[in-house]
Formats: structure tokens, C-alpha cells, sequence
């Protein structure tokens, strides 16, 4: 089984988006995967999957054995092989402990899951280390604008140091950066920095640039993963992604800017 | 407006490129600060147990380096237990 996290330090940026396709992408490609909402007293991942309504027990309530991962498990609407652990609403962060998280992803090892994706909460407090601390690799999202990559830089120091591979001396975590909510056109126009600007900043890998759209909107407002917009660039722009995690080569896509022609730009047009 | 601009209006510096300065200097701050110890530290702590096991009997592990950050410089805090005996 591998653990994965999405993570980025700052919020807001893109990171149960991402989870949410991702670990999409994963089931449909046949991988049995969970993804664990760590969002302590914040809880959203449910909403963007689309199965707010069905949530019975959470992440704590498993933690505390009040419920067993069967009973805490969310089959997902449209992928027979993908599972839902949401984030508990409860106000009581230290609810979360480190050996709890370890005891769930013991359990779902031993259920036969090939992937647990575990959505981050913003911040570097303890709730973002504890989503971390057992990761095998780690997507860091981050928004082509200051502040989101000096978050990013501190938040892979915490990789580095926190995590239980770090710790152990074993081999790093695997990191991989993806750039989201990306504009070409910004950045021909010299106002947004190019997603080679973030990762010659941050030197990680990049696994992904996904385009600023409003298909996430409409993603969220129906309660169904970017991913299956297909044919949006969104969705197709993940589905790259998870090709990429996967091992398999892909160009990037969505990254240049087609300016308009000047007669265009004089008289209008779509 | 924005065609004629891009047409015939002088080059504005892009703030991307400002961006992108702030963030090499911040990030390069950041990374020295937040960085792993430096890794002379046990090669330090190795020299100095031979070189003071010449004068003392001492065990390794009576001797301690350690690098501690403050606000604005870093202290490098050795610390060296004798045994009682080689006190007169
Ligand atoms: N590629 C994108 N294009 C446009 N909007 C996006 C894109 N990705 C995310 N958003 C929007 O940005 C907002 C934050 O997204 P999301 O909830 O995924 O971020 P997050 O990092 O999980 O936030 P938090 O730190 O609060 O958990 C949402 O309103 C979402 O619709
Ligand atoms: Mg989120």
C-alpha cells in the first residue's frame, strides 16, 4: 500500500480539488483506494466526492474505535474501488493522534488497499504533520503567487524533517509539485509566475500545472470530481497527473497562451 | 486600449520577475534556517574526543555538540564531562 499526501501549507489553494481527483483517477485505473479527510473541524472533502448525505462515522470516531473502518467507509458514487474517510466536525483537534492515524492505515493495508490518499489541512500545525507523518510520497499544490510557494518551501522542510521516513532514516519521501489554478495568459502577460519560475524556486519535480477554470466551480457545485468533467482541460490536466504519479510519460498541456489576432482583438470574438 | 498599449506603450517591468526575486531571496532564507544541522557536527564531535583524550581520559559520550539557533547567529555549544578522578 502507498500513502500519499496533498499538502501546500497555505490554504485555499487547491488541495481537496486535488485529492479528489486524484484519488479518482487512481480507482479508475483499477487501484483500490481510500482517501482520508484530515480536515479536522473543517470537513469538505464529502461535499466535493458528492457524499456528504451517506457520512455516519468519521476518521475520529474510527481513531477512538467508537465505529470500525467498515462501518466508516464511504462507497463512492461512481467508483466501485474508491473509499471516503471523512474528517470528524468535531472542535477537539488533539482528538487526532499520531498513533491513531498509524492504527487506520494499518487497517486499511490489511483490507487490501493499494493507495490511501490523505487530503491535508492548511497550516503546519499538527493536523497538516499528522497527514504527512506516514506519507510515501507527497504532492505539494501550489498557486503560481508568493505566498503559496513560500508555504510550499516550508512545508516540504517539514516533509523532510517530520515525516515518519525522515525520521527513521529511510528513503526520503517521494515529492512531487503541482502547479494549480494557472493562467497562461497571466504569465505571457508578465503578471503571474510560470509554472518553470515555481519549480526552479522550489526544486521538486513536477508532476502537473492545472489551469485556472471555472469547470471547478461546477465540479464542487454537483458534488462530482473535476476529473470526470471529461474533456474539460481540468479533468484532463489531472487525468495527466495521475498518468505521471503512475510512471507514464505525458506532455504538458494547458500551459501556453494563444494570443488572440489583431483583427480579433479589434473587433471582438469568442 | 490594451492593443494599443501592447502596440506603441513602453515596457512596463513585469511583476512576475519581481515575484520571482523576492521568492529566491525568501526561499534561500528559509532553507538556512529550517535546514538539517550542519553534517560537520559528528566529524567535529569525533576530532575532539581525540584530541582531548591526549590530556583526559573521557568517554565519547561525555562529550555533546550542539548547534543552537537563536534570533539572528547560531552558538555552537560543546559540552565536555571530565571523570572525577583526573580532577587533583
Ligand atoms: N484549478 C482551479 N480553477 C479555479 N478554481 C479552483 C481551482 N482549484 C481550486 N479552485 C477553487 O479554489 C477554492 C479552494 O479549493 P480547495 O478547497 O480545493 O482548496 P484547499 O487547498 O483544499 O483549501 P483548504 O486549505 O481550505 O482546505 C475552491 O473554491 C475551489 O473551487
Ligand atoms: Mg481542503
Amino acid at each position: 500500500m502507498k500513502t500519499v499526501v496533498v499538502t501546500s501549507g497555505k490554504g485555499g489553494v487547491g488541495k481537496t480539488t486535488t485529492s479528489a481527483s486524484i484519488c479518482t483517477g487512481l480507482a479508475l485505473r483499477g487501484f483500490k483506494t481510500a482517501v482520508i479527510d484530515f480536515d479536522v473541524g473543517l470537513r469538505n472533502l464529502d461535499l466535493i466526492m458528492g457524499c456528504e448525505r451517506r457520512v455516519v462515522y468519521d476518521l475520529i470516531n474510527v481513531v477512538n474505535k467508537e465505529a470500525n473502518l467498515h462501518q466508516a467507509l464511504i462507497k463512492d458514487k461512481h467508483c466501485d474501488n474508491l473509499f471516503v474517510l471523512p474528517a470528524s466536525q468535531t472542535r477537539d483537534k488533539d482528538a487526532l493522534t499520531e498513533e491513531g492515524v498509524e492504527e487506520v492505515l494499518k487497517g486499511l493495508e490489511h483490507q487490501g488497499f493499494d493507495y490511501v490518499v490523505c487530503d491535508s489541512p492548511a497550516g503546519i500545525e499538527r493536523g497538516a504533520v499528522l497527514a504527512l507523518t506516514f506519507a510515501d510520497e507527497a504532492i505539494v499544490v501550489t498557486n503560481p503567487e508568493v505566498s503559496s510557494i513560500r508555504d510550499s518551501d516550508r512545508i516540504l522542510g517539514i516533509l523532510q524533517s517530520k515525516s515518519r521516513r525522515a525520521k527513521e532514516g529511510r528513503e526520503p519521501v517521494k515529492e512531487h509539485l503541482l502547479v494549480s489554478r494557472y493562467s497562461p495568459k497571466r504569465v505571457e502577460e508578465g503578471e503571474m509566475l510560470s509554472y518553470k519560475d515555481v519549480q526552479e524556486l522550489l526544486r521538486v519535480p513536477l508532476i502537473g500545472v492545472i489551469p485556472e477554470s471555472e469547470i471547478v466551480l461546477q465540479a464542487s457545485n454537483q458534488g462530482t470530481p473535476a476529473i470526470h468533467l471529461t474533456g474539460s482541460d481540468v479533468a484532463e490536466a489531472y487525468l495527466d497527473v495521475v498518468a505521471r504519479f503512475l510512471g507514464e510519460e505525458r506532455e504538458l498541456r494547458f500551459v501556453s497562451y494563444e494570443k488572440p489576432s489583431l483583427l480579433k482583438r479589434i473587433f471582438g470574438g469568442a | 486600449m490594451s492593443w494599443l498599449s501592447d502596440l506603441f506603450g513602453p515596457k512596463k517591468p513585469k511583476s512576475a520577475d519581481l515575484a520571482r526575486e523576492r521568492l529566491t531571496v525568501v526561499i534561500a532564507r528559509q532553507r538556512a534556517e529550517n535546514g538539517p544541522s550542519p553534517d560537520f557536527l559528528p566529524a567535529l564531535q569525533k576530532d575532539l574526543i581525540e584530541v582531548i583524550s591526549k590530556y583526559v581520559q573521557v568517554n565519547p559520550d561525555d562529550i555533546s555538540v550542539q548547534l543552537e539557533k537563536q534570533d539572528n547567529y547560531e552558538a555552537l555549544k560543546v559540552n565536555i564531562v571530565l571523570p572525577e578522578f583526573t580532577m587533583r
